[in-house]
């Protein structure tokens, strides 16, 4: 499929996607309130009264499932080409094992979406940049696959892009030779969902994964990150990482 | 000392063998980056783990250098040193060369090196790499001022202000090529304001190796007499550049081997790195360092034309090892994200990242010295940078006082 192509159906759902939601809420005004409240209406800019945060508990990631990765990549149409050098993960499970009690636990990695991105801080163009809502993101269209961002990220989260992709998702647009990472699932948040990783861990049921607004103090994520101890991964770099970690 | 003569080199059927030769090798490096483009990166040995590789590790090489050639020019201009004035235009010539020849691999090592005009437009200013594209271009501009004031007699009595300003951006350029490694905060091996003055120190050894290289080089080919004054001068100059290098591998190392959290990537380094270790203490230490100083300082193969461009050579290799090592040895290691913890997953997270070089990314490489080399015979055969002669009455202030002494 030509890029071109590919901006026109995106274009098409965007428009269509537009217009139902525009009909939907002149025909029930009121229903699903909740969840339009959540999200951002297309024309509007992203706003820094949200800021867009994870919290995962390893306690509740269970050792051998991989359901967060998968539904990773079946979201963004990650194929890997039987090269786990140079394929792309932008969610991983991490095994941990204390070297001195041999305690084991796994939990999955992303892009911590920092608030003071140092891939955001080394980008020469600007490609890397964060969102007003604290997501951080790769702009594939002044990215020149440098690289230097992924020598800068301290979470070894992003990954460069080594060859040519076919049959991309619209949502997803990727390019040989250049650089990409964990989304948040921009086009599920702005639409008022949660991350495909999210849903597919409390799908089944392991619900080690909480997405939300670390702005709003009644929100689930505020509320558990109030009640329970958590971590950043490495947060001797002062980062605010968007993404806690409770079990480590 | 005598007026000096400046003449282009000779032109003709040897001058375009030369000059075709050494094409060969920009035409090979340009095809390397073509297949590694049109393919993707997967065909080199590059990866997810070793983001920067071969390319990157000459690319550093030849910016490093090239400041590094600018040497000569800076001692003869900033520090009035009237022996190195014949030889400051070719230095200027050479530096810029080397930075041309550096900066291409590293443009066409791009992922999207069809995008350069991007890297112009768009600009981060937090972005150290932003501020090296305009310290490249900059120093560019600036070297080619220096050239023009040097070179035009009426402009002549703006040379020492020229050579300063060069001097300083130099200076301030590799600096910025050091800093590229030394703020990146999330690598152990990184991450150490010492960075910049050893890239620095490594200019000044490197750019300097390789200016007594070319300048031999192109004296014997052309013909023209190169006296002992003057290669005299420029060997000892680079034993100590040389030995200041070691100073600051010293002090790093300690540095690091002092810091507990740090000896990880110090055994990874210097004892158990494979291919690392062998670098650094063969190639680096031994042949890049110690036999260098040998060769430059032994009263014997230190007066040797022939042991002089050996020893410029060992110390071109030696410093191509120290950048394998600093690029590709220090993302080998892992970073260590849970301190205390055996760390698996499917991205290699907490294992040595395996990297062997591919054979476009070398031929891309070597490129850029080509690169490097046929901007400087170009350079050479239009317009006046060499003297005819460097013969020591023409070069050496005391040359004839000492021989009517002699007499």
């Amino acid at each position: 499929m030509s890029s071109d192509s590919n901006i026109d159906l995106y274009r098409r759902r965007f428009l269509s996607g537009t217009a139902t939601a525009a009909a939907g809420m002149a025909v029930v005004p009121g229903v699903m309130l909740h969840e339009i409240a959540q999200a951002k209406p297309a024309g509007d800019a992203v706003s820094s009264d949200v800021r867009w945060g994870m919290l995962i508990d390893s306690n509740k990631c269970a050792e051998g499932c991989n359901d967060c990765v998968q539904a990773c990549n079946d979201e963004h149409g990650l194929r890997g080409f039987d090269r786990p050098a140079t394929d792309a993960q932008w969610i991983r499970k991490v095994k941990l094992k204390d070297k001195q009690t041999g305690h084991t636990q796994t939990l999955p990695l992303l892009c911590q979406h920092c608030e003071k991105p140092p891939c955001v801080d080394v980008c020469p163009t600007g490609a890397s940049f964060k969102r007003e809502d604290g997501i951080v993101l790769v702009d594939k269209h002044i990215c020149i696959g440098c690289r230097y961002c992924m020598m800068a990220c301290p979470y070894k989260a992003r990954s460069f892009i080594h060859e040519t992709l076919q049959d991309q998702m619209p949502h997803a647009p990727r390019g040989k030779g250049t650089v990409e990472s964990c989304t948040f699932c921009v086009h599920r948040v702005d639409d008022g969902r949660t991350p495909a990783c999210v849903e597919a861990c409390s799908a089944e049921n392991h619900n080690a994964m909480i997405f939300g607004d670390l702005n709003d103090p009644y929100s689930e994520i505020s509320t558990q990150l109030k009640q329970h101890n958590t971590r950043q991964i490495r947060a001797d770099l002062a980062l605010n990482t968007g993404v806690r970690y409770r079990g480590i | 000392m005598k007026t000096l003569d400046f003449r282009e080199i000779n032109g003709g059927l040897p001058f375009y063998m030369l000059l075709g030769f050494i094409g060969v090798f920009v035409l090979a490096g340009l095809g390397a980056a073509f297949y590694m483009e049109h393919n993707g990166h997967w065909v080199t040995g590059m990866s997810n783990q070793i983001i920067w590789g071969t390319p990157h590790v000459f690319a550093v090489f030849l910016i490093v250098a090239a400041s590094g050639a600018l040497n000569v020019a800076s001692i003869s201009s900033v520090f009035s040193k009237s022996a190195y004035k014949p030889l400051a235009r070719f230095s200027g010539l050479l530096a810029i060369a080397l930075l041309v020849g550096g900066l291409a691999v590293l443009v066409l090592d791009l992922g999207r090196p069809d995008r350069l005009i991007v890297a112009m437009t768009y600009y981060n200013f937090k972005s150290i790499f932003a501020w090296n594209i305009m310290l490249y271009t900059g120093f560019m501009a600036v070297v080619g001022v220096y050239i023009w004031m040097m070179m035009e007699q009426k402009m002549n009595r703006f040379t020492r202000l020229a050579g300063f300003s060069a001097f300083i951006w130099r200076l301030t350029l590799t600096t910025g090529t050091g800093s590229i490694f030394g703020f990146l905060v999330a690598r152990e091996a990184y991450d150490a304001a010492l960075l910049a003055p050893m890239f620095i120190i490594m200019s000044f050894s490197f750019g300097l190796a390789f200016f007594m290289l070319v300048l031999m080089a192109l004296y014997k080919w052309s013909d023209r007499p190169l006296g002992d004054a003057t290669v005299t001068r420029l060997k000892n100059l680079l034993g100590v550049f040389v030995a200041a290098v070691l100073y600051f591998v010293i002090v790093y190392h300690l540095t690091n081997l002092y810091i507990t959290q740090r000896h990880g990537v110090e055994r990874f380094l210097l004892m158990d790195g494979g291919i690392y270790t062998q670098l650094f203490w063969i190639v680096q230490i031994g042949l890049g360092s110690l036999v260098p100083l040998a060769l430059l300082y032994h009263p014997s193969t230190g007066k040797s034309r022939g042991w002089i461009g050996i020893a410029s050579l060992l110390i071109l290799i030696g410093g191509l090892a120290q950048m394998y090592v600093i690029i590709i040895g220090g993302q080998a290691y892992p970073m260590e994200l849970f301190p205390g913890k055996e760390v698996s997953s499917s991205f290699f997270d907490g294992v040595i990242a395996s990297y062997t070089p591919s054979l476009p990314e070398i031929v891309l490489g070597f490129s850029g010295i080509a690169i490097a080399l046929a901007a400087t015979v170009v350079g050479v055969r239009v317009l006046r940078f060499l003297p005819v002669s460097l013969a020591d009455e023409q070069v050496d202030p005391h040359y004839s006082a000492d021989k009517k002494a002699a007499a």
